[in-house]
């Protein structure tokens, strides 16, 4: 059971991340896994008054705010445009309307779960975080840290032009993933770059790149052996929602799919 | 704390502690519609509407909600009333427990979405589970309801 001393809303995001530096505070996003957890709090956060609930685009970037939901950037044009449906796909599954409406994607990325669709699709983009003190930081780099007080303000996605594609299997729909696969393909002078994410392993999500020249043509084979070479890359575990092996037996299907559907995409 | 917010369309103050959930407060001040199912997130029946978005009550803190508004079931009556009759056509109904959330977010729903499709309405439903009617009638008193209501839109009022 959850209890929590206090609740304030922070004014200002130094205000949030001074009275988060005790060791009993913790920041508020949607509350969806807070809520059930077994904890006593002593200082809750709520830095739903800091203007961290806008989408915005700039001329290289799109700029997260912590506290927007996952239902916005599931609906957000910008996201839309620069990604295609691949985070609409990552979200899309996650229980129902009214929880995106309260789950943000602060809460997603800082959490750094496991079982996190969220933090699986935004692996496989250019993506970076923009921490209080820490600054700005890569994704992939940040998913390796370990949790501290900092404060989590903005995720940026930098608008390079990279094909992205997401997929995952779930046993039954709502549940979590038993696996998920984001991959992306980036060419750019000359060079063709590829970004292989795979989360709910069940540990969390971690990210590969290959520098690999494929070819729109490529046998089915041929993808075959790229897909199995991404996928046993990573390590996976067990539990009950699948073993080890099929877990990377759907990886291996997931990315071959990802690979297939980005080289018929005519750019 | 003293919060006050807008419930229904007025104003209410109600004193809460740090850790009280809105669910339990919203059913303090009457609105006995607002259900308890699963705790966790999953099952939809405490839907309730903040500042015209469905959420779940379950897992929102009552202290956050100051100065907001939020909407039940007892605030859209004649709406609920409305679809409700579909439901009743259509023998959509069984224990009827999980009614009030679901119908909360079918008038989402109906709101958000201009003429969803099928897909489109069991995925925005997917947050409310109803253990004992299949889904199968109420998703064809959702259909009907929505071409109904799109017909008074238009202007043409059907039967």
């Amino acid at each position: 059971m959850l209890t929590i001393g206090n609740y304030v809303k922070a004014k200002t995001p130094e205000e949030a991340y001074e009275l988060n530096q005790a060791r009993s505070s913790r920041i508020m996003g949607g509350m969806m896994w807070m809520r059930l957890s077994n904890a006593r709090v002593k200082t809750l956060i709520d830095i739903s008054g800091l203007g961290l609930d806008q989408i915005e685009e700039t001329e290289d970037e799109i700029r997260i705010g912590a506290m927007c939901t996952l239902r916005q950037i599931e609906q957000s044009e910008a996201v839309k445009k620069l990604c295609g449906d691949g985070i609409e796909e990552a979200v899309r599954h996650i229980v129902g309307v009214q929880f995106r409406n309260q789950a943000t994607v602060g809460g997603s990325i800082y959490g750094r779960f496991g079982f996190s669709d969220v933090l699986t699709a935004f692996l496989a983009l250019d993506t970076y975080v923009e921490l209080y003190d820490g600054g700005r930081i890569c994704l992939a780099e940040f998913a390796k840290k370990k949790p501290d007080n900092d404060l989590l303000l903005f995720i940026v996605v930098k608008k390079k032009k990279r094909q992205f594609r997401y997929d995952s299997i779930r046993q039954t729909k709502t549940d979590f993933p038993v696996i998920a696969c984001s991959v992306s393909r980036e060419k750019a002078n000359g060079q063709e770059t590829w970004y292989f994410a795979v989360g709910a392993r069940p540990m969390k999500a971690d990210m590969i790149e290959k520098k690999w020249s494929v070819a729109k043509d490529a046998s089915l084979e041929k993808i075959e052996e790229y897909a199995a070479l991404a996928a046993a890359e990573f390590k996976y575990g067990t539990n009950m929602r699948g073993s080890a092996g099929y877990r990377q037996h759907l990886a291996k299907v997931l990315i071959k799919r990802e690979i297939m559907s980005i080289l018929s995409e005519e750019i | 704390m003293e919060i006050q917010f807008v419930l229904n369309d007025k104003q209410v103050k109600a004193e809460v502690g740090a850790d009280t959930i809105l669910l339990n407060v919203l059913r303090d001040l009457g609105c006995k519609s607002v259900k308890c199912g699963c705790e966790t997130t999953n099952c939809g029946l405490c839907t309730v509407w903040i500042n015209g978005k469905s959420r779940l009550s379950c897992s929102v803190l009552a202290a956050s909600i100051e100065g907001e508004s939020v909407t039940t079931l007892e605030g859209v009556e004649k709406e609920a009333a409305q679809f409700g009759e579909f439901l009743a056509d259509e023998g959509a109904e069984q224990c009827g427990f999980c009614s009030p959330g679901f119908i909360m977010n079918v008038l989402a729903m109906a709101r958000e979405l201009q003429n969803p499709t099928l897909d489109e309405i069991k995925e925005y439903l997917a947050g409310n589970l109803c253990r004992c009617t299949g889904y199968m009638g109420q998703l064809r008193a959702i259909k009907k309801y929505i071409e109904v209501k799109n017909a008074e839109k238009k202007g043409g009022k059907e039967e």
